[in-house]
């Protein structure tokens, strides 16, 4: 790391390093925060009856929009501090990118239609549902690309417009499409009672099943994609640092399929947080410190110390304020969903 | 076939703009209104702001929503279509729109759900400021996004590095030259949209059931707002043109459809022609002698520089701007025209029962939202052929990616906005078609208390999809 980094010093040496922990972070909270809300999504054409539905989208309508925010600011926070990353992979993304963006307007605007809808109300039912599924899989072919590399010239983009489509990034898809679901799954477990709970408890561990195994392929996968990443996990030293990764995402699995049998409310929701993270964390160690693999490293995408220095100060003091506010309109709708949310005469 | 990915870049981006500004210019409105009525229930405690509230906030709640959704499409299209653009900018621009996020989107989003969802669950004052979160929330967005757009107008204070413009002086970047006329003109522009809409929405609905108590107060309180404002906006443009005499001098000449300087001689303010490119001069126009030389230059005979006094590589597309701009200044005009109507029958008591006024008022709806557009136009297309005036152009900025890709992509947006706005104006006029409800006529009734029992799910007044009583 340190002869990749070798004559940036002083500000441009730290000021990538900062920043591309603090975007790891906002993509981690992206990923938790949507991740649930496009789960109840994904979830949400298996329910037989309409009231489900009704309590299912009612748990996340006060909160996705600013779940949401946080993938605006994965993107605007990239072209703010790694312009030249932003300039390289969006290109590189374009299809699945756009995609992605369709779904999440069918999704966003079904929770406007879907209440003030009778007659329609399946258009928006399927709006919602496919919208969270296609953005899902869309956003896990993007991660497959991502760990895969890509073409670059310069600083521009030199690959093809279908470069990211290949059997490894479908199977990031499909992986991603179970996490969201699983953390969709364990939030409805969290957020309603009775028959929907247990239903949903049920569907937590079919995705939970899924997620292993889509975990382990792809952990099998990653290293033969490329020498360097195969060399990081394996060689002597990291191999005994790395092994608790693996070790520990076994445990937390095994906890994640008992306390989904056991009862407990809460649990399940924070063990699939610790899951994701665990996963998020393997897949930085293999890529740090790249960030358009396999070429541009941190430093050489950063944009210039003044506009990182000018971006982290609002970061600093405003990130704690959007987290305490954040915070606060989760308390206000804890709980259990209940039905006085619907009948609060807005909609 | 041949796709050209920088004229489809262009298209696309323009369209996905047009169709997101469409939204806030009306929400940035709607938020302020909103906090107006709230803010007049909590003092007089009158039961109907309080049912004006819960009437407006479900046409915000539409709104918002299609802002939001084509808003997120915007952020990731500077990459996805403008990456040379993104890399040229990005140290300036980037973190402009990143504090847009960090201190307005953030603020909307979090606090939209209380003031959506909340009611019952947070006070009334908590209620209110989450109100009024929203609504500062909005007036951030454009402050932030407004000063991006004007630096890429006006840029300055910056040096270039490498071929990348990198900032020297923040402060000054962000109130760059164009900035403060920008901001002031559009905010106001937001105000007057929603004015036009809601007056036009109310006179849809008293045009309907003309004892509507709700749409009267809502069309009186959006009436006066255009009385006062629209001569503001008038001024606003005015200093804005002055700015752009200033720093866009062909962008100017363009807006006037002015060619040529005749020696000695005043320039002639062009009411209407069709600026012909070929020839360089206008067809048909109809002319008032040295009006523009007294609007641009406050002297009888003073000259500002002529279109072809610049290389033709440099001049934008002459008709669109110059038409756009009419547009634009024709509805200001009518604006003020009808506020003034209004006034008239404000004093003869007949503001709600004159139905030529109330069709004039129902026609003026879209008004706001036109000028917003052509304004936008006049400012944009009059700002090529460039992407950073005078740094760089807009066919430098496009990205590297395929036209068939770019094609593909935008035929998707235009299928897909075309529904959401369809499907949105279609939700907007059922809700207009329930109107508020009628509270009688209720001066000083008590206030709500906030934590009500219980009541049954779905009141069928609220779902709008069965007939109304007007139907
Ligand atoms: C309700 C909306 C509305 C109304 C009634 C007007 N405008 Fe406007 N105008 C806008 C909404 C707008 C806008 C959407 O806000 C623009 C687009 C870009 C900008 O900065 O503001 C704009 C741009 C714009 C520009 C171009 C600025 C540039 O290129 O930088 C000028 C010179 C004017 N306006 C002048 C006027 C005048 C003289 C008006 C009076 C009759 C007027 N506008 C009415
Ligand atoms: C404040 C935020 C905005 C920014 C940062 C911005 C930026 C840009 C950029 C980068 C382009 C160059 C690409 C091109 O030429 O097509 C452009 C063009 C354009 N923009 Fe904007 N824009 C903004 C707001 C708007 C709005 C609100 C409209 C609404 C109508 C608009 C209308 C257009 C149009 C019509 C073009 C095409 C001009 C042409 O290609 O001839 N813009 N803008
Ligand atoms: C090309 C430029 C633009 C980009 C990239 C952009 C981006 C966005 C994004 C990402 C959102 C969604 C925020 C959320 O998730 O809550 C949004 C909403 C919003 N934008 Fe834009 N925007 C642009 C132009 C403009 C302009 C010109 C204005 C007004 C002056 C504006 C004002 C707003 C407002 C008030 C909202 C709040 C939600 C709404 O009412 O729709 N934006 N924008």
């Amino acid at each position: 790391m340190v002869e990749m980094a070798a004559g940036y010093e002083g500000l441009t040496f730290w000021l990538p390093l900062i920043w591309s922990a603090l975007i790891a972070f906002a993509v981690a909270m992206y990923v938790i925060m949507d991740g649930f809300d496009l789960g109840v999504g994904i979830l949400f054409d298996a329910p037989q009856e309409e009231a489900w539905r009704d309590k299912m989208m009612l748990s996340v309508a006060p909160i996705w929009d600013g779940n949401e925010t946080w993938l605006v600011l994965g993107g605007g926070g990239l072209l703010a501090v790694f312009p030249l990353a932003y300039a390289l992979l969006l290109p590189a993304l374009y299809l699945p990118l756009i995609v992605m963006l369709i779904a999440l307007v069918f999704r966003g605007v079904a929770f406007e239609f879907r209440f003030k809808a009778v007659k329609h109300k399946g258009v928006w039912n399927r709006s919602f549902h496919y919208g969270s599924l296609v953005a899902t899989f869309a956003q896990g072919m993007v991660l497959g690309a991502f760990v895969q590399g890509f073409a670059v010239e310069g600083r521009s983009f030199a690959g093809g417009m279908f470069d990211w489509l290949t059997p490894f990034s479908i199977l990031t898809g499909a992986c991603l499409v179970a996490g969201y679901g699983l953390l969709g799954a364990c939030w409805l477990v969290m957020k309603t009672e009775g028959a929907l709970e247990a239903w949903a408890r049920h569907w937590a561990q079919r995705f939970l099943v899924a997620v292993i195994v889509g975990m382990a392929a792809v952990s099998l996968w990653v290293p033969f994609l490329s020498p360097e990443i195969a060399d990081r996990w394996f060689s002597f030293p990291n191999i005994v640092m790395l092994l608790p990764v693996p070790a520990l995402t076994a445990v937390v699995a095994l906890a994640l399929f008992r306390t989904l049998r056991t009862g407990r409310t809460g649990t399940p929701f924070a063990l699939t947080i610790v899951l994701f993270l665990l996963g998020y964390l393997g897949l930085a160690i293999s890529l740090f410190p790249y960030l358009v693999p396999p070429d541009v490293t941190i430093w050489e995408a950063a944009a210039h110390s003044s506009s990182q220095m000018f971006a982290l100060v609002g970061f600093i003091v405003v990130i704690p304020i959007i987290l305490g506010y954040t915070a606060y309109t989760y308390w206000v709708f804890r709980g259990k969903v209940a039905e006085d949310l619907a009948e609060e005469g807005y909609h | 076939m041949d796709f050209d990915p920088l004229l489809l870049s262009r298209i696309q981006f323009g369209f996905t703009v047009a169709f997101h500004i469409l939204f806030p210019a009306f929400t940035i409105g709607l938020a302020s209104w909103l906090v107006v009525l709230e803010a007049r229930w909590l003092f007089s405690k009158r039961e109907r702001f309080r049912t004006l509230y819960r009437f407006w906030v479900k046409v915000f709640a539409v709104s918002f929503g299609l802002g939001v959704v084509s808003g997120v499409v915007m952020s990731y299209q500077f990459g996805t279509n403008w990456s040379a653009f993104s890399d040229m900018a990005g140290n300036i621009v980037g973190p402009l729109m990143g504090y847009e996020v960090l201190t307005a989107f953030f603020l909307e989003a979090s606090f939209l759900g209380i003031m959506l969802f909340g009611w019952k669950k947070v006070g009334n004052r908590l209620h209110f400021l989450a109100t009024s979160m929203v609504a500062l929330g909005t007036l951030i967005s454009a402050f932030w996004i407004l000063s991006a757009n004007s630096w890429m107008q006006t840029p300055s204070t910056f040096e270039m590095v490498d071929g990348r413009a990198v900032p020297t002086d923040w402060l000054a970047a962000i109130f760059n030259p164009s900035f403060p006329y920008r901001f002031a003109h559009m905010v106001m522009a937001a105000y007057l949209t929603t004015a036009f809409a809601v007056a036009g929405m109310s006179a849809w609905m008293l045009l309907r059931d003309p004892a509507n108590r709700g749409a009267r107060t809502s069309l009186s309180m959006a009436l006066w707002f255009a009385v006062i404002f629209s001569p503001v906006q008038i001024l606003l443009g005015d200093l804005q043109g002055l700015n752009v005499r200033d720093y866009q001098p062909v962008k100017l000449a363009a807006m006037e459809g002015h060619w040529q300087n005749e020696p000695g001689e005043g320039v002639p303010l062009v009411l209407f022609g069709w600026p012909d490119e070929e020839a360089e001069r206008n067809l048909w126009s109809v002319e008032i002698p040295n009006l523009s030389s007294v609007i641009i230059t406050h002297s009888w005979d003073g000259q500002f520089p002529a279109l072809t006094e610049f290389p033709e590589e440099n001049r934008p597309p002459v008709a669109i701007v110059f038409w756009s701009f009419r547009i634009m200044v024709l509805i200001g005009f009518l604006m003020l025209g009808l506020g003034l109507w209004s006034l008239y029958l404000r004093w003869r008591k007949r503001l709600y029962r004159s139905r030529t006024f109330l069709y004039a008022t129902f026609a003026m709806l879209p008004s706001g939202f036109v000028a917003v557009l052509t304004g936008w136009i006049t400012a944009e297309v009059g700002r090529q052929p460039w992407v950073v005036y005078g740094l760089m152009r807009t066919s430098e900025a496009v990205s590297p990616v395929s036209g068939e890709g770019v094609a593909f992509s935008l035929a998707l947006f235009v299928v897909v906005y075309a529904i959401i706005f369809g499907a949105g104006t279609y939700y907007l006029f059922k809700l207009l078609a329930q109107g508020p409800e009628d509270t009688g006529p209720d001066e000083g009734s008590p206030p709500f208390e906030t934590r009500r029992p219980k009541r049954p799910l779905s009141r069928s007044e609220d779902r709008l999809e069965e007939p109304g009583p007007a139907e």
